[in-house]
């Protein structure tokens, strides 16, 4: 179980995020919710890459408001971003072995770049600088999240750049770590579909926490016309 | 012959680790004096008359062959100077591996090592140049000066490494370049402490269609200095491209000074040049997966520094 407790978040200029409290349990979470409207800065703050202005982060009973990013990690806090990190010279399969001690082998490694989607012979030796494409690089770093593990898994707008054709992998792919909190950020309505709560992220700073059912209904009803506009833009 | 003891062993190995090649010439020069020499057929090496250092000559259409001329230095107060030229036939393919390793205790040795290829047509050479220095305190001083020649056709890869132990050093790089030749450099660099390194690239891309692609790779750490200068010029088509990127840590500065020169109008030169501290979002990625600061920013240096081209 993740808790978050009256988490502020405040630069010079702006709220982003004021007074969340919310509660994460095993299984599909789901967060959406317009751009701008604080997700990606939730995610990094959980991660520890961002400091929250107030507020307390517990992971089952312990409190790691305070933890470094590393310290996190090790305790199974793992981020995929929303922007994958390019390097020079360190290869997918140093990455792999750096996300996981256990890996030793390239047929290790390969498991999870098959996982993904990926020729893993095509990609095991490639760096992941920027002659990799966008789509390509969100796939590595997703496999590379898969190789890690974790207690809680969170996946900053994984579909982004990925082709349409490989959702049902990918949704599958989700459904496979729902013993974990998994928690995906995401404006896509196949990925809202298997999961097991929705958290909206409203304009406001509003956080509404409902299930699939309510809101494709109210998305429906029109009352939610944020959604709405949103799942047009993504069509 | 004299007979190698455990460091020069060590040195040797690290310098010229031998490469999967049918066959090899071999010429191993140690404190000012060859040691070790064998060649073939294909491969002939005799000395210098007038000064120190050898003539290879690589017979036309060799191929798959490797050459290996490494340098020791293992005793202190010496400055060794060797001119080692290499005149490589036409339709050849050959690997060349040089380099030089210094280890002088308290002392100053130096190593100038002034090599010249003159690639014929349609030859394709690969260079792969290693220094290195073992051993605290004293002054391991490396200044290689490289010029090749490039006639129609040619092609040559080199890559060059100097990643530790070397206190200070000039490197100086010349290439002349025949009509649709190809040179590719990949330069590594790393220095401590307090060493420098400068660094001089002088290309001339004078034939039509030539190409050429140098990469310089370094990082500087503590109070070491670097200073880069590149100088292309391209008379003719062809295309030239320079990059240089370097990763600063602790109190080390390193300087890039670019001169791109075109007299062709379909002559498409480009310089690229970063120098900065390594990037905190590559620090916060590797974090993220479970390593300390310290340990992130060492994946990140290696990384970088075994980049290939
Ligand atoms: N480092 C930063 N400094 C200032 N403002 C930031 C910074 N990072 C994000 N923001 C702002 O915070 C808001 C929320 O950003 P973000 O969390 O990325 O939104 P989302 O992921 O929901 O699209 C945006 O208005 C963004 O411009
Ligand atoms: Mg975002």
């Amino acid at each position: 179980m993740l808790t978050i407790k009256n988490l502020c978040y405040k630069t010079q200029d702006k709220e982003i995020l004021k007074d969340v409290n919310l509660v994460f349990e095993n299984g599909i979470n789901v967060i959406t919710g317009q751009n701008g409207t604080g997700k990606t800065t939730l995610a990094k703050i959980l991660m520890g890459i961002v400091t929250a202005t107030s507020g307390q982060i517990l992971l089952d009973e312990k409190d790691i408001t305070k933890l470094s990013i590393d310290k996190r990690a090790k305790l199974g806090v793992s981020l995929s971003f929303q922007q994958p990190t390019t390097f020079k010279g360190i290869t997918v399969f140093d990455m792999m072995k750096l996300a996981n001690k256990d890996i030793k082998t390239i047929k290790d490694a390969c498991t999870y770049l098959s996982m993904v989607g990926l020729c893993a012979r095509d990609y095991i030796n490639r760096e992941i600088d920027k002659n990799l494409s966008g789509g390509e690089l969100k796939r590595i770093e997703i496999a590379t999240i898969l190789a890690k593990g974790g207690k809680v898994i969170i996946f900053d707008e994984p579909e982004a750049g990925i082709d349409m054709w490989a959702f049902d992998d990918l949704t599958n792919l989700f459904l496979t770590l729902k013993d974990k909190i998994v928690i995906i950020i995401s404006h896509q309505k196949r990925i809202m579909e298997i999961s097991n709560k929705i958290y909206l992220f409203n304009k406001d700073g509003e956080i509404v926490v409902t299930d699939k059912t309510k809101l494709f209904k109210e998305v429906e009803e029109s009352k939610c016309s944020t959604l709405r506009s949103q799942n047009a833009n993504t069509k | 012959m004299q007979t190698l003891n455990k460091i020069e062993k060590e040195l040797l190995e690290q310098i010229s680790s031998l490469h999967n090649i049918e066959e090899c010439s071999v010429n191993i020069r140690k404190n000012g004096q060859c040691v070790v020499r064998k060649t073939n057929a294909d491969i002939e090496i005799e000395s210098k008359k007038d000064k120190e250092g050898i003539n290879i000559f690589v017979k036309d259409g060799t191929k798959n062959k490797g050459c290996h001329i490494p340098v020791i230095l293992s005793v202190s107060g010496l400055t060794d100077t060797v001119y080692n030229d290499f005149y490589i036939g036409n339709d050849v393919d050959i690997t060349i591996v040089a380099g030089c390793g210094i280890s002088c205790g308290g002392g100053k040795s130096e190593h100038n090592g002034i090599h010249r290829f003159f690639i014929g047509e349609n030859s394709k050479v690969k260079y792969i140049e290693k220094h290195l220095g073992l051993g605290n305190g004293g002054e391991r001083v490396i200044n290689p000066v490289t010029k090749v020649f490039m006639k129609k056709n040619s092609e040559c890869n080199m890559i060059t490494t100097q990643i530790s132990g070397i206190t200070d050093s000039k490197r100086t790089t010349f290439a002349r370049l025949g009509e649709n030749a190809v040179l590719n450099i990949n330069e590594t660099l790393f220095t401590t402490d307090n060493q420098t390194c400068e660094t001089h690239f002088k290309v001339v891309l004078e034939g039509k269609n030539s190409k050429a692609h140098i990469v310089s790779r370094s990082v500087a750490k503590d109070n070491s200095k670097q200073n880069f200068f590149s100088s292309v010029i391209g008379k003719n088509a062809c295309f030239g491209h320079i990059e240089c990127d370097g990763i600063l840590t602790g109190h080390a500065r390193i300087a890039s000074t670019p001169k791109i020169d075109a007299g062709c109008e379909d002559a498409l030169l480009v310089h690229e040049a970063m120098i900065g501290k390594i990037s905190n979002d590559q620090i916060l990625k590797l974090m993220s997966l479970g390593l300390n600061k310290e340990e992130a920013e060492q994946e990140i240096i290696n990384g970088f520094l075994s980049s290939k081209i």
